[in-house]
């Protein structure tokens, strides 16, 4: 038996005769108010973590320096010292010209780097005209068809001094496409050019839903992206592995994790199988994560994503590159955490989060307005959701310290136990054949529809506990203004289509589309043909229809 | 002979957006309350909610909007149901939704309109008191 002292205070014999003389008595006097404590992913947690919690787990291979293998106590030597994380306020709605104010008056504010949240028909790939679209242009982002609106989406945004996050998947080649052409056209090389694509399709599949073509060609446009930006746009995220949506949709935070990296995990091995060194390509991978309420839960979250990933890239793939073992990511706070009822409760469940994210070492950081439960965010909640940040950065210290958590018995042992949970489900998925014949078979959204589910049971059962919602309802709380998206702007948006569908060359649009479908068949890179239809105008819609035809459309068999 | 009553539900996810966590969760909510429960499947327009419920024999249709097109897909359910002549499918709403849009929602005849955070009982509850089940003879 370890006869040192745990505790101050304890006695000289260690845990046991504490057990026995400390707390038994305590609790004795005073009964714990449940019999197991959970975290909101519903994991056990113990009453008190000790040295023995931790045993092994602050070994230089474990835990290593900041800045050096494995990265679990971050990716900078100095932390935020040097840089603190960018402030990258999620926004879009309406029109390019409602939505190109916002960013001025973000960027006035204080934001740095700008983020682009677009429209359902922009997503889905269909033009503000199409029949699916009616009602839904401009809603949840803003609407772009064509190289037209991008001109407008950035006026007066120099792009080669911004960083620019684009949240775009299935067609995340052709907006892609239409940034370069407005970066060109600005002057700005595209060797200059720094931001991120979404770009994600294996999470669509998995949780958000926002997919066009069957998953195997999905990666094919993944791929060609990967390829065409390590020869042009090497400072460009190619890709944005995104857990946050899986996490939205009600996975476990040690299934976010997994589902997260093991999709990483894909894309590198397609990467690598289209021919790609690894190194090439690697570096330019990001990843995006929630940042949710369980607190401590969510710091080891990220702290085990780092280590899981510098371990995979290095020992998996056989990446020589510290910058491919590197992950680097953005954190959102958790949408689904925000309750209609009482919403200025959300200011403070959001600014909780966000502490999460930045003590976790987040690369980039959104905050969710309080309102994101009704509408899409006022100016005024978004200003107020991006002062929530700027208060952590400037009035709490936090940034100050690199990894201020490490070495907490507590944190480094969740940590370990996220990346053992992670580690089972990649065999599990490594067994199926890897992660897009794990999703063929429906593995990860059941997995993840059980989560939601289970978790929807305990808030039933009062068993998980929500201000406002179950817990301290009081009277429904404020009324609060919110925004109200100008119904015209779908008209606006179709008339401009008329007018560039006027005024371009149809026989150059047509010659496009069809060297994309040439491409899509074939196995040519599809980033020349896009470019090429970019520059002629040709629409969201057109482009992604060329590739309709060559590929098909998903239908999903829903799991419920 | 015995007598059973049943109370059937199509669950459906108009528009295009692709946020089924809420219609999952609620469909299998309700099933474990002992209804029947037909889920669409994504990307389903009224004219597909319509004829499912139609086909389905159904009691209730819910919707599940979190896109902000609800003032715009609901009218058009409402008209195609009262064309067909079922008016008296009870037709609720749950997702994001402002306030202010409920006395309209309300008023083309959705009788239900359930926000962020509504507790699934509060769901159930109010299916069962909105709906005169059907007895089935078996």
């Amino acid at each position: 038996m370890d006869t040192r002292p745990l505790l101050p205070g304890a006695p000289g014999d260690g845990l046991e005769s504490w057990t026995r003389e400390v707390l038994e008595p305590a609790l004795a006097r005073a009964p714990e108010r449940r019999a197991a404590f959970t975290t909101v992913s519903g994991r056990p947690v113990e009453r008190l973590y000790t040295a023995e919690s931790a045993a092994g787990l602050t070994h230089d291979d474990v835990l290593g320096a900041p800045g050096g293998f494995p990265y679990t106590r971050g990716i900078h030597a100095s932390g935020y010292r040097g840089k603190p994380w960018t402030m990258r306020q999620f926004a879009g709605f309406g029109t390019p010209e409602d939505t190109n104010a916002r960013y001025r008056q973000l960027l006035a504010a204080g934001g740095t780097g700008l983020s682009v949240a677009f429209d359902l028909p922009t997503l889905m790939g269909r033009d503000p005209d199409h029949p699916l679209a009616r009602g839904e242009v401009g809603k949840c982002g803003v609407s772009v068809a064509s190289l037209a609106d991008m001109e407008v989406l950035f006026e007066g945004i120099d792009l080669g001094a911004i960083t620019t996050s684009m949240t775009i998947n299935s067609p995340a080649s052709m907006i892609f496409a239409m940034y370069l052409v407005v970066a060109e056209r600005q002057g700005v090389p595209w060797t200059a050019l720094a931001g991120t694509i979404q770009n994600d399709i294996l999470k669509e599949f998995i949780a958000q839903k926002e997919f066009i073509y069957p998953p195997r060609p999905s990666m094919r446009l993944v791929t060609d992206v990967f390829r065409f930006c390590a020869d042009e746009v090497p400072r460009w995220n190619t890709i944005s592995v995104s857990g946050y949506h899986i996490r939205e949709a009600g996975a476990t935070a040690a299934q976010e994790l997994a589902f997260t990296l093991r999709n990483g995990i894909e894309y590198v091995q397609y990467g690598v199988d289209a021919g790609l060194p690894v190194d090439a390509f690697a570096p330019r991978i990001s990843f995006f994560f929630n940042a949710h309420s369980d607190f401590f839960e969510e710091i080891a979250k990220y702290r085990a994503a780092r280590r899981l990933w510098a371990r995979v890239m290095r020992d998996r793939f056989g990446a020589t590159s510290p910058r491919s073992w590197q992950l680097r990511f953005h954190a959102q706070t958790a949408g689904v955490s925000l309750t209609a009822q009482q919403p200025y409760n959300n200011v403070v469940r959001t600014a909780l989060q966000a502490l999460a994210a930045v003590l976790g070492g987040a690369q980039s950081l959104h905050t969710n307005a309080l309102d994101e439960a009704l509408a899409l965010p006022t100016a005024e909640a978004a200003t107020l959701a991006l002062r929530t940040q700027q208060i952590l950065a400037h009035e709490t210290g936090v940034a100050g310290v690199v990894d201020p958590l490490g070495g907490s018995y507590f944190v480094e042992r969740l940590t370990a136990d996220l990346e053992a949970e992670a580690l089972a489900y990649f065999d599990r998925i490594d067994r199926m054949g890897g992660m897009v014949p794990a999703i063929e078979q429906g593995f990860p959204q059941r997995e993840i529809a059980e989560s939601a589910y289970a978790f929807q049971r305990e808030v039933e059962t009062g068993s998980r506990r929500i201000v406002g919602v179950n817990e301290a309802v009081g009277d429904g709380g404020s009324r609060i203004g919110i925004l109200s998206i100008d119904e015209a702007a779908g008209a606006r948006q179709a008339a401009r289509l008329e007018a560039v569908r006027r005024r371009r060359d149809p026989a150059a649009v047509e010659g496009a589309l069809a060297r994309i479908r040439e491409a899509a068949s074939g196995g040519a890179n599809t980033m020349p043909p896009i470019l090429e239809a970019v520059r002629a105008y040709a629409t969201v819609g057109e482009m992604c229809d060329a590739l309709r035809d060559v590929w098909g459309e998903f239908v999903e068999v829903p799991i419920i | 002979m015995d007598a059973q009553s049943t109370i059937r539900v199509v669950i459906a996810k108009p528009g295009l957006d692709g946020h089924d966590r809420g219609a999952k969760v609620i469909a299998r909510a309700l099933r474990d309350a002992g209804m029947e429960v037909i889920y669409t499947g994504l990307r389903q327009t009224p004219e597909q909610i319509v004829t499912a419920a139609l086909q389905e024999d159904a009691d209730v249709i819910g919707l599940s909007i979190l896109s902000g097109a609800h003032m715009h897909i609901c009218p058009r359910v409402m008209d195609l149901l009262r064309e067909k002549g079922l008016s008296d499918v009870l037709v609720v709403v749950g997702g994001i939704i402002p306030d202010a849009d409920i006395p309209a929602l309300n008023a083309m005849g959705i009788r239900g309109v359930f926000l962020p955070g509504t507790p699934m009982q509060s769901i159930v509850e109010f299916i069962r008191s909105h709906v005169s089940p059907r007895v089935e003879t078996i």
